[in-house]
């Protein structure tokens, strides 16, 4: 270690940034390690649903997925982490990226058992059918009178059937909901003109010049390569109700604005 | 040698500053701006969602505690001066403004807080149906609004880290010149925490 320093001493800059370097790799280890890992449409990292119920509950969950498209996840945490349970749900659905991308059609069930707090946390193309009210009332009468009871499987299964519930009643309704609500900021308008204009016109120099061609090319390997380490959870295309229960589950880049209920027993 | 340039070569010459600009970090000043002013925009429509929750609160206790006159009539004209304070985009870099809202809106939230208190007292109102919702709703628009804050400070940071590092402070030197940092928003505890409902 001394050894290092010696040889470093000399070049301050290289000092700093291998410090940084360190210190960022650390807070990107710290982050991950709050929440548990997304390992199935059921994570139970608490230890509370005895495998009988996960199994008819993972049942229901998946079905409602290739259904519907709608990606409900089912969580209970050993801990909060000193956090309120409204802010480490969102945190969590985000992390998780539960829901299409571009329907953000994703809910999330989380029990946090040792702080007695439940919550259902609704993304954003699905705050229009379960509402905050629905939410509050599916939590107040079907799940927390049974986990006071000390009722976890029956708490989630009651409330996981109630989501479902107000979920589907109103097929017609969920379907043309999502398109409400695209989470991607609004673009400056281009004329249509003006785009096919430039569309012609880069495909001419693409025929004619070969140095042109280079550069697309250069450019398209760039964007590719820096895609591809910026993104952890499934590559993008993972979603909309193709998992098999076998494999891999993964969310499908959905996202979450804080919609939903909690309450506590 | 001919010094005169090609019309072609021009073109191509054209076509390459473009990419190699936008290559090296000139699209992410405005492409960050537009962001961190989308986010705004939420901020501000969850605050306006909270307002048009009021009317129809108000006037649910009304019908069950009309003595509470004081507390009432508090809500009401903090909602009235909440709704009054709007921020357009182009005023986020002025830390006065940003200042005046959330003083507005943190009043309602106080205002709010007290009136909810107070409906402890009627057992009456708190067992009414419309009354819960009511109650429900108003708890997922403070979170929303929590939600809405959080991603608009972090939009802001970004923006506001690039006018400061490299590629970005050369272009805010330069060409967006007229691109100020934008004020940030000072995290309130009491506004970040939604009301505490107790059945």
């Amino acid at each position: 270690m001394t050894r290092f320093l010696e040889f470093t001493r000399g070049n301050r800059v290289i000092r700093l940034s291998v410090v940084l370097g360190i210190c960022a790799l650390l807070a990107v280890v710290a982050v991950a390690a709050n929440f548990p890992a997304l390992t199935g449409r059921i994570v139970d990292q608490a230890n509370i649903i005895p495998q009988g119920a996960k199994d008819t509950v993972e049942a229901k969950l998946s079905d409602l997925e290739t259904k519907s498209g709608i990606q409900l996840v089912v969580a209970t945490v050993a801990s909060l982490d000193g956090q309120a349970i409204e802010p480490y749900a969102n945190e969590l659905f985000r992390n998780w990226k539960l829901g299409e991308k571009t329907k953000n059609n994703g809910v999330l069930l989380l029990v946090a058992p040792n702080e007695r707090r439940v919550r259902i946390e609704v993304g954003y193309g699905l705050e229009g059918t379960l509402t905050d009210a629905l939410s509050n009332v599916i939590i107040a009468n079907g799940i927390t009178p049974r986990f006071k009871a000390g009722d976890y499987a029956g708490g989630i299964t009651r409330g996981v059937d109630d989501i479902i519930t107000v979920l589907t009643t109103d097929a017609s309704e969920w379907q043309q909901r999502p398109s409400l609500r695209l989470d991607s900021p609004s673009a400056p308008q281009i004329p249509g003109w003006m785009l096919v204009v430039g569309l012609i016109a880069l495909a001419a120099l693409f025929v004619v010049s070969p140095g042109f061609r280079w550069m697309v090319l250069g450019m398209l390997m760039n964007s590719m390569a820096g895609r591809g380490g910026g993104y952890s959870s499934g590559g993008g295309s993972s979603s909309g109700g193709g998992f098999s229960s076998g494999g891999g589950f993964s969310g499908g880049g959905g996202s979450s604005g804080g919609g939903g209920a909690s309450g506590s027993w | 040698m001919n010094k005169q340039l090609s019309p072609l070569r021009a073109f191509l010459a054209g076509v390459l500053i473009v990419f190699s600009l936008s290559s090296c970090g000139y699209n992410n000043i405005p492409t960050l701006e537009e962001q961190a002013k989308a986010k705004w925009a939420d901020v501000q429509n969850n605050y306006q969602r909270r307002a048009d929750l009021i009317p129809n609160l108000v006037a649910t206790v009304q019908g069950y505690a009309k003595q509470e006159k004081d507390v009432l009539t508090a809500v009401v004209e903090a909602r009235a001066k909440a709704t009054q304070v709007k921020i357009d985009v182009s005023q986020l870099s002025d830390p006065e403004k940003l200042k005046q809202f959330q003083d507005a809106q943190n009043q309602l939230t106080g205002a709010l807080g007290r009136l909810l208190a107070v409906s402890e007292a009627y057992p009456d109102l708190k067992s009414n149906a419309n009354f819960l919702a009511l109650q429900s709703q108003l708890e997922g628009t403070e979170n929303r609004i929590a939600v809405a804050r959080r991603d608009y400070i972090e939009a802001v940071r970004l923006y506001n880290t690039e006018l400061k590092t490299l590629p970005g402070i050369l272009w805010a030197a330069t060409v967006f010149r007229s691109n100020k940092p934008m004020a940030e928003f000072a995290a309130n505890e009491s506004a970040q925490t939604p009301p505490q409902v107790k059945f």
